[in-house]
C-alpha cells in the first residue's frame, strides 16, 4: 500500500494532543494549511490533502470548504486523485449542495472510461449520491453498462441502477429486460446483483411483478444448483454455498409467489428441500432456514409445509442462541395475525423470554405476548405482565403499560378484575401511562356501581401509601370526591372495610392539595373533591369552608378561580350547593370515532362565573351525552379557546382536570363557535370566499365580533388571513384565528374572533381586508362594513 | 437497506464512519454517540440486535453490531435486509480487512483511513451488499492498488527505486573472475 506520509503525520499529531483543546488547535492549523493549498492551483499532493480534510471530517470538524475541491480532483486524469476525489464526494456532497450537479459531467464521461476501475468509481459515486437529476441523465449509460461489460461492472451497474430506480421510479421499466438477462449469469456478484434489481422492480410495480413471474423457474432452477452442489470454497461460509445469494433468491420468490398458486406451487419442493437440508448449526444455515420459513409462511405453500415452517420457528426459540431466539421471535411476530393458534402453542416460552436479561429479547417478548393474549388466558397472562412492568426496563415501561390496558379493555373476566389490574398499573407505573387514563377509568368506575365503596376504599389506601403516581391520585381524588359518604360509612362486603373518620379523608385530601408534587391539574382535582365533600359529610362543613376560602387567593389561576366560585357556592348559593354537587350519572362509553368537542346538537350558551345564576337551568338538564362531550374534550380536544383573565367567558380551559368541570358545568361546550343565537350576516362573497359576521354585546361598551370564512370554490386556499380597521375612539382586539387553510367545497372554515370596546359610542364601522393565496397566485381584497348587525 | 456503517472504539472514538444516507455533519457525531451510548451498555453475552434509537430512520431500523477487542462495528439497516445475513457480512468485512492489512489492529484502522474505505467500497454500495466473497474482495482491492502504484508520479519515484531494486533478480557474481589489469607504464 502505498502510504500517503503527511496524513499519517497528521493523524500522528492529532493523536498526540493530549486534551480536546489541543486537537482543535492542530486540526485548525492543519485545515488553514489545507485550505491555503486548495487555493494554489497546481499542487502535487493534492490527493494527501483531501485525504486528511476526510480524516478531520470523520472526527466532526467542519470541512465543506473541501467540496470544490473534491469537484477539481474528480476531474484530474489521475487514478490516485480521482479515487479521492470520488471519496471525498461521496463524504462530503449530496445532492442538496451545488456542488453536486458540476460533477454530473466527470461520471458521465467516467463511465466510458477505458479503465474499469475508473467506471466502477464513477458507478459507486452515482450510486451513493446520485441525485434524481444526475440519475436521468445517466440511465442510458448504466443500461448499456449492464448488457455490455465484464462481471465487475455488471455487478457494480446493477446496484447503481437500483438506486436509480428508487430515485426516479418511471426507470424501471429501462431496466426490467436487461435485468432479465442478467439472470442467466454465472458470476455470483452479478447473480446477486441482478436478484436485488428485480426485488427493487417487483416491489414497485405490479405489473412488473407480474412479468417476472415468469422467472420462477429459472430462479428455482439457481438455488437447486446452489444447496445441492458439492463443497465449493469459492462461496462457501461455514459450510453452505453462498448463503448470501440463497437468502435473496428466498426473498425474491416470496415477493413473486404471495398471492398467486401457480408460482407457489413452482415453489413448494424447492422450499421442503431447502428446510430440511440446510445444516443450522452455524448462523450462515439459520439464517437461510429462517429465510425460507417467512418464504413459506408467506405464500400460498400447502399446509404440510406451513407445519413445518412454524416447527422450525419453535426449534428456534428454544435455541440457546439469543440471536436465534430475538429472530424467530421477529418472525412469530409477522405470522400472529394469520396464525395465531400455532404461535399460541409456544406461549410458555415467549412468557419465559419476558425473563430474559437482554433488552431486545425483551422488547420482542413483550410484543408478542400482548399479541398473544386472549380471553382464554387472560388472567394468567396479566399475572405475567404485572410482574414484568415491576421489573421492565424503563424504555418499554409506557409501551407495557397501554398494552396491559388494551388487553385488560377487551378481555376482562369481571369489572371487579378489570380495577384492580389497573389500579396494580397505575401504583407501579403511574408515571409512565399515557392521559386518556383518567378519564377512561373513571368512567369505567362510574359504571361498576356496585363496586363502589370497594373501589374508593382501595384507592384511598393507595393514597394514603404513595402520593407521587400523578394518574392514580387524580383518580382517587375524584373517587373520594364522589363517594367519600361510603368510604366514611365504611360497608363493604368486598373487603374488610377501614374505619375512616371525616377527618381522615380531609387530611388526605388536603395532603395533595398542599404536596410540591402534585400538579396543578391534580390539586384541581383535590380542591372539587373537597367541595363534593361538603354535601357527603355532616360534621367538617366548616373545615371544607375554610379551605375553599384560602385557596381564593392561591396564585394559580385555576384553582384560584375554582376557589372563588366554591366559595360563592357557600355564601350566596347555598341553597343550591346540594343540588349542584350531587352524584354523577353513569357515564356513557366513548367511541373513538366521536368528533371531538361538536356539541350533539346542543345550543351554546355563555358562561359567566359571575352570574352563576345560570348555571342552574344548565346543571337541572345534565343529560349523559353533555357530559360525554366534555370527556371528549378531556380526551384530546385541540380547541384552542381564548386565554381570559379570571373573570372572562372561559371557564372552558378544559385541558386542566375535567373532574369539576364535569360537576359544575355539565353543559359546557367551547366557545370558540359561533353562537347561533347571535344574528348573522354574509359582508363579502367573491370567487367562492364567504365571509361572514356575528355580533354579540359582551358589555356595556364591549363587542364580541365572529367572522366566519369558508370557501365554495374547486381549490384550496392557504396563508388565508384578516385584518381589520376601526374607527379612531374604539379600541380592537383581534384573536388568534383558527387555521389559515380554507379547504375546497366548504370542507372547513376558519373562524376568528374581534373583541372591540367602544367607550364613546360612535357609529361602529369596521373595514376588513382579506388576503389569501390560491393557485399560486396572492389575492387581497377590502370590504367596508357600515354597521353592524344586532348592535 | 445499509443505512449506515460505524466503527468505533471501546471508548466511542470514530474510526470510520459511512452514512449511504444525508445527515449533516452535527447530526452525523450524534449519531455516533448515541450508537455508541447504546451499544456500549450491551452485555457480552446478550443478542447482536438492538432497536430503539431515535436518530436514524425511525422505527423502521435496527443496529447489528459485533464486538472485535477494542472496536464495535455497527451496522444500522432497515428492515429490508436480512439480519443474521448482515451478521455474516461483518464477519467477512472483517476478515477481508484482515486479509489486506495482514493482522489488522486498530492502528491499521486509524492510519489507512481511506484504505479502508476502498475496500469497504468493494463490499457494500450505496447501502446494497455488493459482493460477499472475501477472495474476489481482496483480488480487486489489490488490483486497484497496483494501479495507483504505478502512476506515482514523481513523489513515488524513490519508492519505485527502491521497489525496483528490491525486485531486481542480480545473478549471483562469480567467484572466479580474473580480472587482468593493464599495467601502465608509470610516469
Amino acid at each position: 500500500m502505498s502510504p500517503s506520509v503527511p496524513l499519517q503525520e497528521m493523524i500522528r499529531a492529532i493523536r498526540s494532543a493530549r486534551t480536546q483543546c489541543e486537537e482543535r488547535g492542530v486540526i485548525q492549523r492543519e485545515c488553514a494549511v489545507i485550505r491555503a493549498q486548495f487555493r494554489q492551483s497546481d499542487n502535487g499532493g493534492r490527493s494527501h490533502n483531501l485525504a486528511k480534510l476526510l480524516y478531520v471530517h470523520m472526527l466532526g470538524y467542519p470541512a465543506h470548504f473541501g467540496q470544490m475541491e473534491c469537484v477539481r480532483m474528480i476531474a484530474s486524469p489521475r487514478y490516485s486523485e480521482k479515487r479521492v476525489g470520488y471519496l471525498g464526494a461521496m463524504m462530503l456532497l449530496d445532492e442538496k449542495q451545488d456542488a453536486s450537479l458540476l460533477i454530473t459531467n466527470s461520471i458521465k464521461n467516467d463511465l466510458s472510461h477505458s479503465n474499469q476501475y475508473v467506471q466502477s468509481l464513477a458507478l459507486c459515486t452515482l450510486a451513493c449520491m446520485g441525485s434524481a437529476e444526475m440519475c436521468r441523465d445517466l440511465a442510458p449509460e448504466i443500461d448499456r453498462l449492464l448488457r455490455a461489460s465484464n462481471s465487475y461492472i455488471k455487478k457494480k451497474a446493477a446496484l447503481c441502477a437500483v438506486h436509480i430506480v428508487r430515485k426516479v421510479h418511471e426507470l424501471g421499466e429501462l431496466f426490467a429486460p436487461a435485468a432479465r438477462s442478467l439472470l442467466s449469469e454465472k458470476n455470483h456478484g452479478v447473480l446477486h446483483g441482478a436478484v436485488v434489481l428485480i426485488t427493487e422492480l417487483c416491489e414497485r410495480n405490479p405489473e412488473t411483478l407480474e412479468r417476472f413471474r415468469k422467472t420462477v423457474p429459472d430462479l428455482v432452477q439457481i438455488m437447486k444448483g446452489l444447496v445441492i452442489s458439492g463443497y465449493s470454497p469459492e462461496h462457501d461460509v461455514a459450510g453452505i454455498s453462498d448463503p448470501f445469494l440463497q437468502v435473496r433468491i428466498l426473498r425474491l420468490l416470496r415477493i413473486l409467489g404471495r398471492h398467486n398458486e401457480t408460482a407457489s406451487d413452482a415453489m413448494n419442493d424447492l422450499l421442503a428441500q431447502v428446510a430440511t437440508n440446510t445444516d443450522s448449526t452455524k448462523t450462515a444455515g439459520n439464517a437461510v432456514l429462517y429465510e425460507t420459513v417467512l418464504t413459506v409462511l408467506d405464500i400460498k405453500s400447502e399446509s404440510g409445509l406451513r407445519v413445518l415452517a412454524v416447527n422450525i420457528l419453535g426449534r428456534f426459540l428454544l435455541n440457546n442462541d439469543r440471536n436465534i431466539r430475538y429472530i424467530a421471535m421477529i418472525s412469530l411476530q409477522k405470522i400472529v395475525g394469520t396464525d395465531h393458534n400455532a404461535v399460541q402453542r409456544h406461549r410458555g416460552t415467549i412468557v419465559d423470554c419476558l425473563k430474559d436479561q437482554d433488552a431486545s429479547v425483551k422488547r420482542r417478548a413483550l410484543d408478542l405476548s400482548l399479541a398473544l393474549v386472549s380471553s382464554s388466558n387472560i388472567r394468567s397472562m396479566m399475572k405475567e405482565l404485572l410482574l414484568f412492568l415491576s421489573s421492565c426496563p424503563p424504555e418499554l415501561r409506557s409501551q407495557a403499560a397501554s398494552g396491559i390496558f388494551n388487553a385488560a379493555e377487551r378481555y376482562a373476566p369481571s369489572q371487579r378484575w378489570h380495577i384492580d389490574t389497573i389500579l396494580h398499573v397505575l401504583t407501579t407505573a403511574g408515571g409512565d401511562v399515557s392521559d386518556e387514563t383518567v378519564p377512561n377509568l373513571i368512567q369505567l368506575i362510574t359504571n361498576a356501581s356496585e363496586l363502589h365503596c370497594y373501589t374508593v376504599q382501595k384507592l384511598y389506601r393507595a393514597l394514603l401509601a404513595d402520593i407521587s403516581q400523578l394518574s392514580l391520585v387524580q383518580v382517587a381524588c375524584w373517587c373520594i370526591g364522589e363517594y367519600g359518604d361510603l368510604l366514611i360509612r365504611g360497608e363493604c362486603q368486598e373487603t374488610e372495610s377501614v374505619q375512616v373518620t371525616e377527618d381522615d379523608v380531609l387530611d388526605a385530601l388536603e395532603t395533595v392539595l398542599q404536596s410540591h408534587m402534585s400538579s396543578p391539574a391534580t390539586r384541581g382535582f383535590a380542591l372539587t373533591a373537597t367541595m363534593k365533600l361538603s354535601t357527603r359529610i355532616t360534621e367538617n362543613v366548616d373545615r371544607i369552608r375554610s379551605i375553599v376560602s384560602i385557596y381564593g387567593s392561591c396564585i394559580d389561576v385555576e384553582l384560584q378561580q375554582r376557589a372563588v366560585e366554591y366559595n360563592a357556592l357557600f355564601k350566596k348559593y347555598d341553597h343550591m350547593r346540594a343540588a349542584v354537587l350531587e352524584r354523577m350519572p353513569v357515564i356513557e362509553k366513548i367511541s373513538m370515532d366521536q368528533t371531538n368537542g361538536v356539541s350533539t346538537g346542543e345550543p351554546i350558551k355563555n358562561i359567566q362565573p359571575a352570574k352563576v345564576k345560570q348555571v342552574e337551568p344548565l346543571l337541572l338538564q345534565q343529560p349523559a351525552n353533555q357530559v360525554c362531550d366534555l370527556l371528549d374534550l378531556l380526551g384530546g380536544s385541540e380547541d384552542t379557546l381564548q386565554p381570559g383573565p379570571v373573570a372572562s367567558l372561559s371557564i372552558n380551559t378544559v385541558n386542566t382536570a375535567g373532574g369539576d368541570l364535569l360537576d359544575l358545568l355539565g353543559g359546557l361546550e367551547p366557545v370558540a363557535l359561533t353562537p347561533q343565537a347571535a344574528p348573522t350576516e354574509t359582508v363579502y362573497e367573491k370567487d367562492g370566499v364567504t365571509l361572514t359576521l356575528a355580533c354579540e354585546k359582551q358589555s356595556d361598551s364591549g363587542l364580541m365580533v365572529t367572522l366566519t370564512a369558508s370557501n365554495s370554490s374547486e381549490s384550496d386556499i392557504s396563508s388565508f388571513t384578516l385584518q381589520a380597521a376601526v374607527p379612531k375612539s374604539v379600541q380592537l382586539h383581534m384573536k388568534a384565528p383558527s387555521g389559515d387553510a380554507l379547504p375546497a367545497r366548504g370542507a372547513a372554515k376558519v373562524t376568528q374572533m374581534v373583541v372591540l370596546n367602544n367607550p364613546n359610542k360612535v357609529n361602529l364601522k369596521m373595514r376588513i381586508r382579506v388576503s389569501y393565496s390560491s393557485q399560486g397566485s396572492a389575492f387581497q381584497d377590502t370590504v367596508q362594513i357600515d354597521s353592524l348587525p344586532g348592535y | 437497506m445499509i443505512k449506515a456503517i460505524l466503527i468505533f472504539n471501546n471508548h466511542g472514538k470514530p474510526r470510520m464512519i459511512r452514512f449511504y444516507q444525508y445527515f449533516p455533519e452535527d447530526m452525523q457525531q450524534q449519531i455516533i454517540r448515541e450508537t455508541f451510548h447504546l451499544v456500549s451498555k450491551r452485555d457480552d453475552n446478550v443478542c447482536n440486535f438492538l432497536e430503539g434509537g431515535s436518530l436514524i430512520g425511525g422505527s423502521d431500523y435496527k443496529l447489528i453490531y459485533r464486538h472485535y477487542a477494542t472496536l464495535y462495528f455497527v451496522f444500522c439497516v432497515d428492515s429490508s435486509e436480512s439480519e443474521l445475513g448482515i451478521l455474516d457480512l461483518i464477519q467477512v468485512f472483517v476478515e477481508t480487512l484482515d486479509k489486506c492489512f495482514e493482522n489488522v489492529c486498530e492502528l491499521d484502522l486509524i492510519f489507512h483511513m481511506d484504505k479502508v474505505h476502498y475496500i469497504l467500497q468493494e463490499v457494500v454500495m450505496g447501502g446494497m451488499v455488493l459482493e460477499t466473497n472475501m477472495n474476489e474482495i481482496v483480488g480487486q482491492v489489490e488490483l486497484q492498488n497496483r494501479m495507483e502504484k504505478s502512476e506515482g508520479g514523481l513523489s513515488a519515484a524513490p519508492a519505485r527505486a527502491v521497489s525496483a531494486v528490491k525486485n531486481m533478480n542480480l545473478p549471483e557474481m562469480p567467484r572466479d573472475i580474473n580480472i587482468k589489469v593493464p599495467s601502465l607504464s608509470p610516469f
